[in-house]
């Protein structure tokens, strides 16, 4: 069951390629955790605008020491600030923003993505669990594009891309791309299929830390 | 016009029940009306439903409240956090009950509690746990789950700015859910940081219009949560 630990990308670089596939201008809500880094990475030349759940949109940069505001936070209650051409606004403005369509791209973290776009990323539905959900139901039904930033597997080595989820779902059909340390995977109608693989990492290794079917990138792609 | 100032928090929350639904504003401590729950701890009231984004944070405000037996209900999306340890215990004792509500669903159906629209239906929950046993129609070949309005009997609520007659402006992300449960609550009561005459607020910039509002206190440096944790505070 146990297979090595592969490297492959590490997560500033899983963030900086999905930052590379958000087009110029697009409205984007990043998840709490790892897909916050995205922000980071934004290519030369574009500009993203965040939405905050919370009722921020043009989200800026955790503000400088000092200048914490506690009634400046985002959606995981960090400070933050609010760039040139921002807007408040309430938390129904703010969800008929994400569950009328208006947001372009959303990018989450995931506990297990199926081979039909099922996420699975809010409870492993333990008895013992606080269930906790917060906005992500809303996003994953609202917003176009939901890409999944994730390690390939379980730090104990379990696959997180399966062919069914056993966790409970936060969305049914909703990840359109996965960005693992082993490889960038697109949910195509067919299931798993690469699109690019990490350096120094064969298509049978992230075929055999997938528990689905896993198809070869397309011929035409550039794949390394 | 009416003059809807009260001298104290005291005397605000005097007339809440025991079994009192209560909407609470505030996500986090931003916009949290913490001296309000506060009185509602020294009030006593008990059995309450609270709906709340959180169930609070360290041993102060909301988690206060819980944590001395008041609240026998929350409703509420995320009743975690780094600092919250009181829901958690009594959850897991079996002594406090939880209706989890996806944030956008809570934030539609007070909205809809306060436009008189009794239920809607919406795509979030579609073909998850939290749809079971809920009502689902396909609309032009698209599922939604029907979500019924929520009211409550008082709404907490903290603003930046009142007039006296009820007429509010909130500050950045303290805003969230506060405007939303104004007008939702059959009594609703208001903490603003100052309160000033009528006529002195830009009616091109109220946010809540003065109908939604029944009482309002001052609280002019009201406590910051995250300073009173830091320093091991409890209430009371």
């Amino acid at each position: 069951m146990s297979k090595a630990q592969l490297t492959g990308w590490n997560r500033e670089q899983m963030a900086q390629l999905c930052a590379g596939d958000i087009a110029d201008q697009s409205i984007v809500n990043l998840g709490i955790g790892i897909p916050e880094l995205v922000a980071r990475y934004v290519p030369k030349g574009r500009e993203f605008i965040y939405h905050s759940g919370n009722g921020l949109l043009g989200m800026g940069p955790a503000p400088a020491p000092g200048e914490k505001d506690p009634e400046l936070i985002n959606a995981g209650k960090k400070p933050v600030t609010a760039n040139p051409g921002a807007s408040f606004f309430h938390h129904g403005d703010s969800f008929a923003m994400i569950r009328g369509g208006h947001i372009d791209v959303c990018v989450l973290g995931a506990m297990q993505v199926s081979q039909r776009g099922d996420l699975a990323n809010w409870s492993t539905g333990a008895p013992d669990a606080i269930p906790a959900v917060g906005g992500a139901m809303d996003l994953t039904a609202g917003v176009k594009t939901i890409f999944v930033l994730t390690q390939h597997t379980t730090k104990n080595g379990e696959a997180k891309l399966v062919e069914q989820c056993s966790y409970p779902l936060t969305g049914p059909k909703v990840v359109t791309r996965i960005y693992s340390n082993l490889a960038i995977i697109n949910i195509t109608a067919s299931g798993f299929q690469l699109q690019q693989l990490a350096p120094g990492i064969t298509f049978e290794e992230v075929a055999e830390r997938t528990d689905a079917p896993l198809l070869p990138a397309k011929p035409d792609q550039d794949n390394e | 016009m009416m003059n809807k100032q009260v001298s104290s928090t005291e005397l605000a929350v005097a007339d809440i029940c025991d079994g009192a639904t209560v909407m609470i504003g505030g996500f986090g401590e931003a916009g949290s009306p913490t001296e309000l729950i506060h009185a509602l701890i020294d009030q006593g009231a008990r059995d309450l439903t609270i709906i709340n984004n959180n169930t609070g944070n360290g041993e102060i405000g909301l988690a206060a409240l819980i944590g001395n037996h008041q609240v026998a209900k929350m409703i509420c999306p995320y009743p975690r956090s780094s600092h919250s340890k009181v829901f958690p215990k009594l959850y897991r004792a079996g002594e406090i009950e939880l209706e989890l509500v996806p944030q956008g669903t809570l934030a539609e159906r007070i909205r809809a509690g306060g436009a008189g629209i009794a239920a809607f239906y919406t795509a979030t929950t579609v073909g998850t746990v939290l749809a079971k046993g809920k009502e689902v129609r396909t609309i032009k070949g698209r599922d939604y789950v029907l979500e019924y309005a929520l009211k409550a009997d008082v709404a907490l609520i903290k603003c930046e700015q009142a007039d006296r007659s009820g007429n509010l402006i909130y500050n950045k992300t303290a805003r969230n859910f506060n405007p939303l449960m104004c007008t939702a609550a059959t009594t609703t009561i208001v903490q603003a940081r100052k309160v000033v005459a009528i006529g002195a607020l830009d009616p091109e910039q109220v946010i809540t219009p003065n109908i939604f509002v029944d009482q309002i206190v001052e609280v002019q440096e009201p406590l910051i949560d995250a300073e009173l944790i830091a320093r091991g505070r409890c209430y009371p």
